[in-house]
């Protein structure tokens, strides 16, 4: 173990394998020592584990009903958190709803960013007419209210998780573009960047290798805090009947079903909103950490 | 016959109609193994001839000749191996999130030349910098170490022409002489050809075979050495250079002098 870490600390590695791992080290240290940043990453790798271990965790099937039980208070033996209006338990149900909101954010963090880096590192990489075009398509996406566009995907395309997905995914790539175009532009006259042309690299390459870096750190973190929006988008389809469909246990679903009882049976729809909140919760704080740990300025030297 | 020709060149900016006349007719010529210095206060076009050279500045009349042939637009990735160019600021030249190692290795990634691992310790050898300095980042660098950082970067490729857009302005006296006497030392070893453009004469006259003296984008006298060193000037602008930065060729205080 000691040899390890000081295989992973040494100062001057000799391998290029050894001095990334060695990096990778130095950011886990880092944000180790940032508390909120530690208990964000805690709530998502909970929610991980949750999703991933759902049918073990759970006590009752999420899908199974039982109407002698409906609606009972939380704190009821063998229901901790209560039951819903078909007898269903709700701690099973968000258990298992876990592995859907994990879902559909893992979907739309692979694509938005990834979209609206490429569209905004090229816009200001190019510049001119390729800008222009590129910029005025991500003006007129960015006019829309976001929940008004993905609404209108989803009545054209259909419900359904894939389909919310996408709707989601098409409506949050332009503030991504905007954020990395901007950096763009600042570094794309710098002396580096003119080193690496004068070196024969062609377009992609600088795009890829040298500006696209450049512009991460900042889009990772808005993809953190935006991640609670993401879920709450999701929730709001589900809830307006155009994300996941019943019986589907979908957090923005259950608050839906939930708000017919809202002032009787308060918690049906009050718990599967704490799980948004904690994990929207855990996201924003770890988007803060990373964004410590994503500088290599801020090592110690 | 000269490795770089430079005939009549002029480099015009346009900008919302308005246009600005950085380089008027300026012609030299460099031969193979010399270094040759363009001086001049700023603004006077020094800067933009290398950049006309690198493709980074719109030639609007005149050639370029490289070798006896005119170089292509866009330069092109044979431009880079023969090519290269030292930047001003080492603090803006390196990217600050790539190591050392992946800045010197890139050079020849790009090119599909092998064995990077061990080229890339040579050439901080060769720059005389410390082989442990391989992984780290260009903010854990002084002034000094970067600017050797990038000449290395500069000559991965192994270019027969090294562009020299002011490598010492931007460093501490002491370091600015130990970058000079590496620079000189590079360009013995490997039979390197400099470009230097530098407001600084006592630098130029360091570094420099020859010398041109420039002013409002046009060339106003072009001497040798020995002309510098006897003050053996004919124009007027070349003596008010000359006057302003003699006490420091003379007197040399960090002993670089030839």
């Amino acid at each position: 173990m000691t040899t390890l870490r000081s295989w992973l600390q040494d100062p001057s590695p000799t391998s290029r394998r050894q001095a990334r791992l060695g990096q990778l080290w130095l950011a886990w240290l880092r944000i180790q020592r940032n508390r909120l940043a530690m208990a964000g990453l805690v709530i998502v790798t909970i929610l991980v584990l949750v999703a991933a271990f759902a049918p073990w965790i759970a006590p009752y099937d999420p899908f199974v009903q039982d109407l002698g039980n409906r609606l009972k208070p939380p704190g009821t033996t063998g229901h901790w958190l209560g039951t819903d209006d078909f007898g269903r338990d709700i701690l099973s149900r968000i258990i298992h709803g876990a592995r859907i909101t994990l879902y559909i954010i893992a979907l739309v963090a692979v694509t938005a960013p990834v979209l609206g880096l490429l569209i905004g590192t090229v816009a200001g990489y190019f510049g001119g007419w390729i800008d222009a075009v590129l910029m005025r398509l991500t003006d007129i996406f960015l006019a829309f209210p976001r929940l008004i566009l993905a609404l209108a995907l989803v009545a054209v395309l259909g419900p359904g998780i894939e389909n919310a997905v996408l709707a989601i995914a098409l409506t949050a790539w332009p503030p991504y573009a905007r954020v990395a175009r901007a950096e763009t532009l600042t570094i794309r006259s710098s002396d580096y960047i003119e080193a690496i042309r004068l070196q024969g690299a062609t377009a992609p390459r600088i795009i890829l290798g040298h500006v696209v870096p450049m512009c991460l750190p900042s889009v990772i973190i808005r993809v953190t805090l935006d991640m609670a929006g993401v879920i709450l988008i999701a929730a709001g389809l589900g809830f307006l009947g155009l994300g996941v469909q019943p019986p589907q246990p979908e957090w923005g679903l259950m608050i839906s079903s939930g708000r017919k009882f809202l002032f009787e049976q308060w918690w049906v729809a009050t718990m599967p909103g704490l799980a948004i909140f904690i994990v929207s919760l855990g996201f924003n704080l770890l988007g803060d950490g990373l964004r410590d740990v994503l500088d290599p300025k801020s090592a110690p030297k | 016959m000269s490795l770089i020709e430079i005939e009549n060149l002029s480099v015009t900016f346009r900008a919302k109609g308005r246009q600005v006349r950085a380089v008027e007719g300026v012609s030299f010529k460099v031969s193979k193994g010399e270094s040759f210095g363009l001086v001049g206060e700023s603004g006077s076009g020094k800067s933009t001839i290398l950049r006309a050279i690198c493709g980074m500045a719109p030639i609007t009349e005149g050639t370029i000749r490289i070798d006896g042939s005119v170089l292509p637009t866009p330069r092109g990735a044979r431009f880079a191996t023969r090519v290269q160019m030292v930047f001003q600021d080492p603090y803006a030249s390196l990217h600050p999130r790539h190591t050392i190692d992946r800045t010197l290795s890139e050079p020849l990634a790009i090119h599909g030349l092998g064995g990077s691992d061990a080229r890339v310790v040579r050439a901080l050898e060769q720059v005389g910098l410390p082989a442990a300095f391989r992984f780290r980042y260009p903010h854990q660098l002084s002034g000094g170490q970067r600017q050797r950082v990038a000449i290395a970067r500069a000559l991965m490729l192994e270019p027969k022409i090294v562009l020299l857009d002011e490598p010492t302005s931007a460093l501490d006296a002491s370091v600015q002489a130990e970058v000079l006497n590496l620079l000189n030392r590079l360009r013995a070893d490997l039979g390197l050809t400099f470009l230097m453009v530098s407001h600084d004469l006592a630098v130029i006259d360091h570094m420099c075979d020859r010398i041109l003296v420039m002013q409002h984008g046009r060339k106003v006298e072009e001497m040798a050495r020995d002309d510098l060193a006897n003050a053996r000037m004919t124009t007027a602008y070349a003596r008010s250079l000359f006057d302003a930065s003699a006490d420091r060729m003379l007197g040399d205080p960090s002993g670089t002098a030839p």
